[in-house]
């Protein structure tokens, strides 16, 4: 593909802190380049703004590489703009033209309070991983790697949820705001090991449970996560979550570590 | 921990709808047949002795209440998860993303659902209310089949059962395939079946509802 640049109008949510209303702002940045990722054009943006002496746009970023799941924005509607299985960094500019109006939002989800314009906070993830996304393991030597046989297939599968980087685009994409995605992703990498099994009883239940306390919305099985989840993640692991769910309720409804 | 506290969270909620959902689809199936009846187009002797057995079963009768039960949670139940998703995102999106990312049906169960409830109102009242009135105050039934054969001759009434059977399909597109998945039924080896039998169903059973009040006021069944 021929390069080019491009002149754009950005229109980016500004918002102070979780506390004031934000409001939309227009930028133009020119000579953009084709080549470049979203994010560097953010980067010429900000630069731009720091030289005139202005307050830069607050985004989150980490490894630019689309596997650290920082990056967060909702493009033209869009969690993580319009290409399939990709992050907002591998976002690139060759999607734009000339002249092209973009519209910037945060991921929009009481849960995820806005910290500072395109910032939000996603700690509620980590309350959920607290709350059952995680094994006993005995301390000592590390055992032998195939001391524990492993069926292939579930190797596979539970390695592809595993894939889930936690960026958050499910809930954004979700009209209902709900973390059912994220939460069927980190209860199935661990639901398909032998790895998992001591707290399999209490781990789907403890875990919604948290979802629904942090204030996310509920799973009506509409599908907006899976078509905009960077990884892929397929909504299978929402109905083995659901598994999980009714195993726990129909065998274990006495198991110890039930949090209510 | 009690049954309570696992179908109080939100999963627990979709189970409720999910197992409803599925009552309220086997009785369109017994609802369709019983009615399907008038397609013998016999004057409704058929479709009486089947009304009959279903008005005066006391195995239908008591699954009756069960039926209205079931309802009503679905209906409450349904309407209150929809109210609290709604508020779960207090700024809405400038940009939305439509139907690039999902289906205007999967978004819109709770419109559709009160859509079809404002249709069972009026369908209530037209048939099954004054059946068991007429039950309770002579002890005999109506003739449904005259009364379907009346009040079908009305056009505005056709069209309110056109809009309500359209209602219904929708709903039932995404409704049932969703009560599957919610079991946990939405693996790769039976989604494409799930959703093939659901879009079927979804045509089909509201089709032939649709035809009951249209060939009334055609006069072709008569």
């Amino acid at each position: 593909m021929q390069h080019y640049n491009m002149n754009l109008t950005l229109k980016v949510w500004k918002q102070k802190n979780s506390k004031t209303k934000g409001a939309f702002e227009s930028y133009k940045v020119s000579n953009i380049s084709s080549e470049m990722s979203f994010l560097e054009m953010f980067d010429v943006l900000n630069e731009q703004l720091v030289s005139e002496g202005k307050e830069p746009i607050a985004f989150d970023h980490d490894c630019r590489e689309g596997i650290c799941g920082m990056c967060s924005m909702y493009i033209n509607g869009r969690a993580h703009g319009p290409w399939s299985q990709n992050t907002t960094c591998q976002l690139h500019m060759r999607e734009y033209k000339d002249g092209d109006t973009i519209v910037v939002e945060p991921w929009r989800a009481d849960a995820f309070p806005v910290i500072k314009d395109l910032v939000v906070d996603r700690s509620g993830f980590d309350r959920i991983i607290q709350a059952g996304g995680y094994i006993s393991v005995n301390t000592g030597n590390a055992q032998d790697a195939n001391a524990l046989p492993i069926d292939k297939q579930k190797a596979d599968e539970s390695f592809a949820a595993a894939s889930c980087i936690g960026c958050g685009a499910c809930v954004a994409a979700c009209p209902n705001a709900s973390a059912m995605l994220f939460v069927s992703a980190k209860v199935s990498h661990l639901a398909l090991l032998p790895q998992g099994d001591p707290e399999r009883k209490t781990r789907a239940f403890n875990m919604v449970n948290q979802m629904d306390t942090e204030g996310f919305g509920s799973c009506t099985n509409i599908g907006a996560c899976e078509a905009e989840c960077p990884k892929g993640i397929s909504l299978e692991n929402i109905a083995r979550l659901n598994r999980e769910y009714i195993g726990s309720m129909l065998s274990g409804s006495n198991a110890e570590g039930l949090t209510n | 921990m009690s049954w309570k506290n696992y179908f109080s969270t939100s999963i627990g909620k979709k189970l409720q709808m999910s197992l409803t959902g599925l009552f309220l689809i086997v009785f369109l199936l017994v609802h369709c047949y019983v009615n399907a009846q008038i397609f013998y187009n016999d004057g409704g002797v058929r479709f009486n002795e089947a009304a009959h057995f279903m008005g005066t079963n006391i195995v239908i009768r008591i699954t009756e209440f069960g039926l209205f039960g079931f309802l009503i949670l679905h209906i409450v139940q349904g309407l209150s998860l929809a109210m609290k998703n709604k508020s779960r995102r207090s700024n809405a999106y400038a940009v939305s993303a439509g139907n690039k990312t999902s289906a205007w049906y999967s978004r819109s169960m709770a419109l559709l659902g009160t859509l079809i409830l404002l249709f069972l109102v009026m369908h209530i009242s037209k048939f099954w209310a004054p059946n068991r009135f007429h039950q309770l105050t002579t002890g005999e039934e109506m003739n449904l089949f005259t009364a379907m054969r009346e009040e079908f001759q009305t056009l505005w009434v056709v069209a309110v059962y056109a809009f309500g059977c359209i209602s219904l399909a929708w709903h039932l597109i995404h409704g049932f395939y969703s009560a599957f998945q919610t079991l946990g039924l939405g693996t790769s080896k039976y989604k494409g079946t799930i959703k093939s039998i659901g879009v079927a169903f979804s045509i089909i059973i509201p089709l032939i509802f649709l035809m009951m009040p249209v060939l009334f006021y055609l006069h072709i069944i008569a």
